[in-house]
């Protein structure tokens, strides 16, 4: 990077810049600190005065046996969702990476639903397993299922998990597929030759080798799960029923938009903060360990 | 491989890719077939899974005249705000990430590590975490039901600066030097060759970005009050009411498929592109 630097110029470059600067100070750091600020403070019951508290926030939220319930529930949803979408994708992948005919058709059909707001793949999912009228749900109650996700935790948990999870097989399918590509096709020929069978092939040459891309996926779909899943929690239960399906990011929302715990609410932002900017250093950390192989 | 093929080792994949490409065209096709049917087939649950009649009966009023007991607004209005939105996004974060990349690549200057940084680590920032105070912000610059308000906040874009300097890297040096000697200073340089050698970086960019613009949920939901300033996402959600006898399902269906058709229609006609931006930009 350092030799690259070949313009001179007092104004032009800092002019380029201001655009991006703007938009990130005013509407990112702003807004940041706010939220950092806004945990340390208290207001009265009825929001007439505000006190600075230090950490009471944080203490009230650590004691809060309902807090942590979100967090078992963030936890289960983030490992279920990228257990599922991560087999099935490399289960895809690898079944495509074959010769076969068609790959490429198989590819495109496979991609899209990447391309599907949350929200929507929510309501898709949801008017297939809509107690009434849907249709697998009917087929579900045929088989003796008495099932009804507007009412159990559990259905309406299995509900998300496969709207998210649907939505992110493309992906994972995708990356999987790259990465397999880059395995040279001769270090497998080899042990094919030494008498491994496909399978023996599989789990002690490719998959190790992908874990790399396996590790680099696992980080993106946690992400995925703590934050771009909220489309498809408000979609199918708006966090219900009974909170079974409140992630940590859903209670942020729901707590701030009723408008009374502010401060409650901007201390679960500061925890989620936390928590992102430790994924996102794994992954760099991860990237990094790439780039030297 | 060394073995011969067997029969099973050739069907076992189409097998599983075919069962894959079902499963998961499945709800989009279900969706599909409830657009075609009238009010009372889908809400006693009746559909067959052949398309009934309705189809453009359906979307004929879902697009001029919205749903009934629901959302009055016509999602034909949706689908202008969303593609509006989309298209700012992608454009916006592309033209401002284009030249503070260049800025950062191209020129030396102080603090130029300190303003990379600045803008890295917004991508620690999503929007999810900050949700309250940027609404204020927005709330506070009067922004509430505006374009620039749905807008402006999503265009600062850690991840496509990162994209550009990364491709600004591997420009060789001498097209610097040659166009120097040509007497070209840093504007015509940019517009003469670095922006005619970034088409395809920033067409895989667009096609990346503009799924993203079309597709945001939290945002709109938070920064758009009246009915006429929704996106189609936004929309789709507010038809579908717990008390079952209002939601009218057909007629949200029609409006998931023309919330989920643009978005694919994007993937599916620019894969190429569309992989390439993916790709690259998690890199």
């Amino acid at each position: 990077m350092e030799r690259r630097a070949l313009f001179g110029g007092k104004v032009l470059p800092y002019s380029l810049l201001l655009p991006q600067f703007a938009i990130v100070v005013v509407f990112f750091y702003v807004p940041a600190v706010q939220a950092v600020w806004q945990s340390m403070l208290m207001q009265d019951a009825f929001g007439i005065s505000t006190e600075f508290v230090w950490f009471e926030n944080y203490t009230i939220l650590a004691a809060n046996p309902e807090y942590y319930r979100t967090m078992g529930t963030t936890a289960v949803f983030s490992v279920l969702v990228a257990f599922l979408s991560l087999s099935s994708g490399l289960l895809l992948a690898v079944m495509a990476d074959k010769q076969i005919k068609g790959a490429t058709i198989y590819k495109t059909m496979l991609i899209w639903p990447y391309a599907v707001a949350p929200a929507v793949a929510g309501v898709l999912w949801l008017f297939m397993f809509q107690p009434s009228l849907g249709m697998l749900a009917k087929a579900l109650r045929s088989w003796g299922i008495d099932w009804n996700p507007l009412l159990n935790g559990n259905h309406a948990m299995i509900l998300v998990v496969l709207a998210a999870t649907w939505k992110q097989i493309s992906y994972n399918f995708l990356f999987f597929l790259a990465g397999l590509a880059a395995i040279p096709k001769s270090v497998i020929e080899a042990a094919a030759i030494d008498g491994a069978r496909p399978m023996r092939r599989f789990w002690t040459i490719v998959f190790p080798l992908l874990s790399p891309t396996a590790f680099f996926l696992l980080t993106v779909n946690i992400v995925y799960v703590f934050f771009d899943t909220f489309g498809i929690i408000d979609s199918v239960t708006s966090g219900g029923p009974a909170g079974n399906t409140t992630t940590m990011v859903y209670k942020v929302y729901a707590d701030g938009k009723l408008g009374s715990d502010l401060g409650g609410s901007a201390a679960q932002s500061v925890v989620l903060m936390a928590i992102v900017i430790a994924l996102t250093a794994v992954q760099f950390k991860f990237v990094e360990r790439r780039v030297q192989y | 491989m060394v073995e011969r093929e067997t029969l099973l080792g050739r069907v076992v994949p189409h097998v599983v890719l075919l069962v894959g490409v079902c499963i998961v065209a499945f709800p989009v096709y279900l969706a599909l077939l409830a657009s075609t049917y009238d009010a009372a087939t889908v809400q006693n649950g009746q559909m067959s899974l052949l398309p009934g009649s309705q189809m453009l009966e359906n979307y004929e009023r879902i697009i001029f005249s919205g749903a009934r007991a629901t959302t009055r607004e016509p999602v034909g209005t949706m689908l202008l705000n969303s593609f509006l939105m989309a298209l700012i996004i992608a454009l916006g974060k592309i033209a401002i990430s284009l030249i503070s990349a260049y800025a950062i690549v191209f020129f030396r200057f102080p603090f130029r590590m300190a303003a990379f940084w600045l803008i890295f680590v917004t991508l620690m920032l999503p929007v999810e975490v900050r949700i309250y105070p940027t609404y204020k912000i927005v709330a506070d610059l009067g922004l509430l039901d505006t374009y620039t308000g749905l807008t402006l906040p999503l265009i600062a874009s850690a991840t496509a600066t990162l994209l550009f300097r990364q491709f600004f890297m591997t420009v060789p040096e001498e097209l610097v030097e040659a166009s120097k000697i040509d007497g070209a200073g840093p504007v015509r340089f940019f517009k003469d060759t670095l922006l005619p050698l970034s088409i395809t970086t920033m067409a895989a960019l667009f096609v990346i970005q503009f799924i993203y613009g079309w597709n945001q949920y939290l945002w709109p939901l938070l920064i758009t009050t009246r009915d006429n300033m929704q996106t189609i996402v936004i929309g789709i959600k507010k038809m579908i009411v717990t008390q079952d006898a209002l939601t009218e399902w057909q007629l949200a269906m029609a409006t998931a498929v023309l919330a989920l058709l643009p978005p694919v229609l994007v993937v599916v006609l620019m894969q190429k592109l569309f992989v390439k931006g993916l790709v690259e930009t998690e890199k």
